[in-house]
């Protein structure tokens, strides 16, 4: 690890502040800090968010669970709340990475990481939830952009995530034996305006699968996506699946998704 | 009868206080007053040459004390690693070992190879002044494969070493074995290729070198299996001191699986800097270094042919292996795929005529030695797997196959083909017994069952043997080892009555503190908490060969019970003075020495205060109780038996669940059955890693480690696992006193092939380790579509 200074602000004005050029937001460091000690990663500053008031809050209320940028997965995986409006949401907080992990890493780190293979923009694309930053509001469908890219500016920071409430919902994961990162990741959420179906690790950022959506919304049981595939043309393929592996992989979770959403 | 603390009790292992409080004493706990660290930079390229580099940058660097390269440890006389066993070709040539630098000179040959070593006054001062040295490379193309390395026009990794062969070894009768298959019924092959496996211990590799220059001594501290072995091979072949002016020390070690028991660069470099600074000089591998240069294990692609006649009884076996070494010789790398492996391709059957060919080959991957079973666990997964395919092949049980081949319990000492004498064992009762465990019968319920659910259910044996006690010397002397196997105890009596044993054995994680103690108690009628185990430390022990090769009970406890046999010799006079009776009338059990016939008797305690205290003494008897003892068996022990795996398969995605796990293994006496039983869980749970999830993958083109670190190399974990139901047999071992075999191996011998077998069964297809999910889905899809 290089030399860095470290700061701790007390509020998201203070830390959006402190940030320049070469400056990181710290959060629960599970991503940061592993690129910093291999000498992949340089800051000159560390901004770290947890003496910031407030911004690990988990609420509730009748439609809406709105999760702070701070809250850890471990924290999401046991609140009660959560696991009452959104059990999916709940169950897949548990099964992120592992106890030490889930102890410190952030709702706020995990989406502005935007990891390929991370579960949180699962939910956030399925459920079709609201990205909420110091100066302003983003659709999760906007949000996620490519491989670690987002639609967040330099200056940015997220305060919070908001999901509606769906009317049912699951996420399957298949994860790499090794990491436990998803290798394929499908959430299904059967909403209001329609089903939703986005798939993570598969492909180079989250993504719906839109033939699915629309055989779910005819009729939204299992045997719907029979016969229904995504391409493989442009999935990932590395040591642990090839991209045909991973498109195959996405139906057989879809319809576990499905079958555990009550479908 | 079974005391609480003797042999045959499962007593908690003493040693477990300190490592589960923390207050285990690791290489890294250890700091030395003064003490600078070290970095190597290291190289980024599988082949390359080194056609400059430049430090002037990172001389001046804040903090920095030294920086050497290759050519300064060249230029100050130090040797290079060797490699201590010599095998033969079977044109009679000797094996080829290329120059091994502890510091690369000219090229470099792996991704990992070491390029400088960076000291400074803090680590992460030596680690930027690292980045500050500038090499200037011109890339080569490598090979990685041990098979491509062999092909005819691969890239030579040493220019003196033509075709890349190592060498190219034969073992058993080709005549023999040619005329077995001419008369054979039926042929099976088999084309497998036995995965490359990164050791992982928990505590990475460390060490520090400190000098004492009032005394001009080395002091080493070293994370290894065999400090003696360390000390000799630095000071004899190295040339970093006299024996006698440098100590080795390995302090608790946190595992080793055969990984630490060879020298390495980055010790004797320290060793060297230390004297040459008059500074102590720390190095700690990081977790990405360990994958990059600890010795890996197996990687070996094979072929074999089983002959058998009519009725499936085996015949000959024919065996090619191609055993890929890496970029250099490790210490004992060329025993591995030679001695250690075709000497046990008989397996545990009657087969009459073997003959194996090894080709041992460099490649531009890291050193490949000696991992948890060395040679045997290659052995036994292809024999196992290659009895499975027959039984298949000829519509035999996979049960009644073994049984018609298996050599039978009255015929020991038995003789095989491949120059074993195996000494003793029951291959068919272990078989029962394990088939028993895992209610083989009830295998075609549940096989429904799980059908019924759209899973595939799969089971799997395998009947392993390995040779272990490695030892005896001048066995293993004729076959090219460089040092002898013996090994060395001594037994000393403090004057108030308790015992410390020093032993040339070394616990990583064996629980000797305890097992040893137990002979003690046993033998002695010591209580256990009276009884220190000292190992590890050359300035205390008696010169010791180390543990390795599940040895340390069945040549270092043997030492044990010699120094233990002289004790009570010693004991036996002391006694007799004190009883006034004479020598030859005095009994002795469990500590206690009377008078034949009568009821007068004198407990160890009280003789050893004698010796101490030699008031009323035998005159011409020395005083003190320490003794001394080394032990050269006269064989291997063979400890064997039969695993069985239980799996069962997600066809939709290839997911292989481990559901039952039954092995019924004969070690010989037992003398802590709680110790085996974590002996056996911590191996078939390697075991099962090796077939399930671990693969050392490098890029066939860039030669880098693809499966570099936990994010992509897969350990089994214990939601891996199912729950083990494990028993033992015992048919003693009558070639030492203690009638122990060892089992330190067994489980990753045994578990691989039990496991592919067993997944074989249930998908109707064979594959290679690992199976991985992706592996077992087109295989299963495949076998779908053939069948449809
Ligand atoms: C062994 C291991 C296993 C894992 N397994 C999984 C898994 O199975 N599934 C999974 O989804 N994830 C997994 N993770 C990732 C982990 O869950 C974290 O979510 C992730 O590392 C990022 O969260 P963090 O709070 O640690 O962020 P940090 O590491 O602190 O930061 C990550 C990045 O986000 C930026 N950042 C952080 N917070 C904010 C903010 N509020 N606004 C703007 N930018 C911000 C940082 O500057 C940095 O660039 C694993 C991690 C490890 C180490």
């Amino acid at each position: 690890m290089y030399e860095f200074n470290y700061h701790r602000p007390g509020s998201v004005d203070e830390a959006v502040g402190l940030i320049s050029e070469d400056a990181k937001i710290l959060a629960g460091g599970q991503s940061l800090l592993p690129t910093m000690k291999l000498r992949l990663a340089q800051p000159s500053d560390m901004i770290d968010l947890a003496g910031i008031p407030g911004l690990s809050d988990i609420s509730v209320d009748g439609s809406t669970v709105t999760i702070g940028a701070t809250a850890t997965h471990a924290s999401v995986a046991a609140s009660s709340a959560v696991a009452g409006a959104i059990p999916a949401l709940a169950k897949l907080a548990s099964g992120i990475g592992d106890a030490q992990v889930r102890n410190m890493g952030t709702m706020g780190g995990s989406v502005a990481n935007a990891d390929p293979a991370a579960d949180y923009p699962a939910a956030l694309v399925g459920l079709g939830a609201t990205v909420h930053t110091n100066s302003r509001t983003v659709a999760a469908d906007d949000f996620f952009t490519g491989i670690f890219e987002t639609d967040l500016a330099e200056n940015e920071i997220v305060t919070k995530v908001s999901f509606p409430v769906p009317q049912a919902a699951a996420y399957v994961k298949f994860a790499n034996p090794a990491s436990r990162y998803a290798i394929v990741g499908v959430f299904v959420a059967k909403t209001a305006d329609g089903v939703r179906v986005a798939v993570t690790g598969a492909g180079g950022s989250v993504f719906r699968a839109s033939d699915m959506e629309a055989a779910l919304n005819g009729n939204f049981s299992a045997s719907s996506l029979d016969g229904i595939a995504v391409a493989s043309d442009d999935l990932n393929s590395d040591l642990h699946a090839s991209a045909d592996y991973r498109a195959h992989l996405v139906s057989v979770m879809a319809k576990r998704a499905v079958q555990a959403a009550g479908g | 009868m079974t005391s609480e603390t003797g042999v045959g009790a499962s007593v908690k292992r003493k040693e477990d206080k300190r490592f589960l409080t923390g207050k285990g004493r690791y290489l890294d706990d250890i700091n030395r007053p003064g003490q600078a660290y070290g970095a190597f930079l290291r190289s980024p390229h599988a082949f390359a040459k080194i056609k400059s580099i430049d430090t002037a940058a990172a001389s001046a660097a804040p903090g920095v004390v030294a920086i050497y390269t290759g050519a300064d440890v060249a230029a100050d006389g130090v040797g290079g690693l060797i490699c201590g066993w010599a095998i033969t070709s079977k044109d009679g040539e000797p094996h080829k070992a290329p120059a091994h630098p502890a510091i690369a000179v000219d090229t470099v040959r792996h991704v990992g190879d070491q390029v400088a070593f960076v000291i400074a006054d803090t680590l992460a001062q030596a680690k930027d002044a690292a980045e500050l040295i500038e090499v200037d490379y011109e890339e080569m193309t490598p090979v990685v494969d041990g098979a491509a390395a062999v092909a005819a026009g691969a890239p030579q990794v040493h220019d003196d070493v033509p075709g890349n062969l190592c060498y190219d070894w034969e073992l058993g009768d080709q005549a023999a074995v040619d005329a077995a298959f001419a008369s054979a019924a039926h042929v099976t092959t088999l084309d497998i290729y036995n995965n490359r496996l990164v050791p992982n211990a928990m505590e990475p590799r460390a060490a520090i070198g400190d000098y004492d220059s009032g005394n001009d001594e080395i002091l080493l501290y070293t994370t290894s299996q065999n400090p003696h072995v360390a000390r000799l091979v630095l000071s004899a072949f190295v040339g970093i001191a006299p024996e006698h002016k440098l100590r080795v020390i390995a302090p608790d070690v946190g595992g080793g699986f055969g990984s630490k028991i060879f020298i390495y660069a980055e010790e004797t470099i320290c060793a060297w800097a230390a004297k040459k600074l008059d500074r102590a000089v720390k190095w700690t591998a990081e977790r990405s270094e360990s994958f990059l240069s600890d010795a890996h294990g197996r990687d070996h692609h094979t072929t074999a042919e089983l002959a058998m006649d009519a009725n499936g009884k085996f015949l000959g076996l024919r065996v090619n292996t191609i055993a890929n070494m890496g970029a250099y010789l490790s210490t004992f790398a060329t025993s591995v795929p030679s001695y250690l492996y075709a000497t046990l391709l008989a397996g545990q059957y009657t087969t009459p005529a073997i003959y194996a060919n090894v080709k041992a080959v460099f490649t531009n991957t890291a050193p490949v030695d000696a991992y948890r079973g060395a040679g045997r666990p290659e052995a036994t997964y292809v024999v196992e797997r290659i009895v499975e395919r027959a039984a298949r092949d000829l519509g035999i049980s996979p049960v009644e196959l073994r049984k018609r081949n298996f050599i039978a319990p009255d015929a020991y000492p038995y003789e095989t083909p491949v120059i074993m004498t195996y000494d003793s064992g029951n291959y068919p009762l272990n078989l029962d017994t394990a088939l028993k465990l895992i209610d083989y019968d009830g295998f075609a319920a549940r096989r429904a069952e799980s059908e019924s659910r759209g899973k595939k259910r799969g089971i799997g044996l395998s009947s392993f043997i390995e040779a272990c006690g490695i030892a005896p010397s001048a066995a293993v002397g004729s076959l090219g080892a460089g040092v002898g196997l013996w090994e060395s105890a001594q037994v000393r009596f403090n004057p108030t009555g308790g015992v410390t044993v020093f032993t040339g054995s070394h616990s990583h994680g064996q629980g000797h503190e305890t097992t040893f103690a137990q002979l003690i108690s046993e033998h002695l009628g010591v209580p256990i908490e009276n009884v220190e185990v000292s190992h590890g430390d050359t300035g205390k022990v008696p010169f010791g060969m180390g543990t390795y090769g599940s040895r340390s009970l069945a040549v270092g406890g043997s030492a044990i019970m010699r120094a233990v046999d002289k004790i009570v010799e010693k004991g036996k006079k002391v006694a007799a003075h004190l009883m006034e009776a004479s020598a030859e009338d005095i009994e002795h059990a469990n500590g206690v020495f009377k008078v034949a016939g009568t009821d007068k008797q004198v407990t160890m305690a009280e003789v050893a205060f004698a010796a101490y205290v030699p008031h009323n003494y035998p005159p011409d008897l020395e005083p003190g109780m320490d003794e001394t003892a080394f032990y050269d068996p006269t064989n291997f022990t063979f400890p064997a038996g039969t695993h069985i795996a239980e799996v069962e398969v997600d066809p939709d995605t290839g997911a292989v669940e481990v559901v039952d796990w039954a092995a019924s293994d004969d070690f010989g006496n037992v003398i802590n059955p709680m110790i085996v039983e974590g002996q056996i869980h911590g191996g078939v749970a390697q075991g099962i890693g090796q077939a399930l999830l671990e693969n050392a993958v490098y890029d066939p083109d860039t030669g880098q480690l693809l499966s570099g670190s936990y994010m992509d190399y897969t350990m089994p974990r214990a939601d891996d696992l199912p729950s083990f139901k494990i028993e033992t047999t015992n048919t003693p071992c009558p070639g030492n006193p203690l009638g122990v075999k060892g089992c330190g191996e067994a489980g990753a011998i045994a578990a691989p092939a039990a496991l592919m077998n067993a997944i074989t069964d249930a998908i109707g297809v064979e594959i290679d380790m690992p199976a991985t999910r992706e592996k077992v889905w087109r295989a299963a899809q495949s076998a779908q579509q053939a069948a449809e």
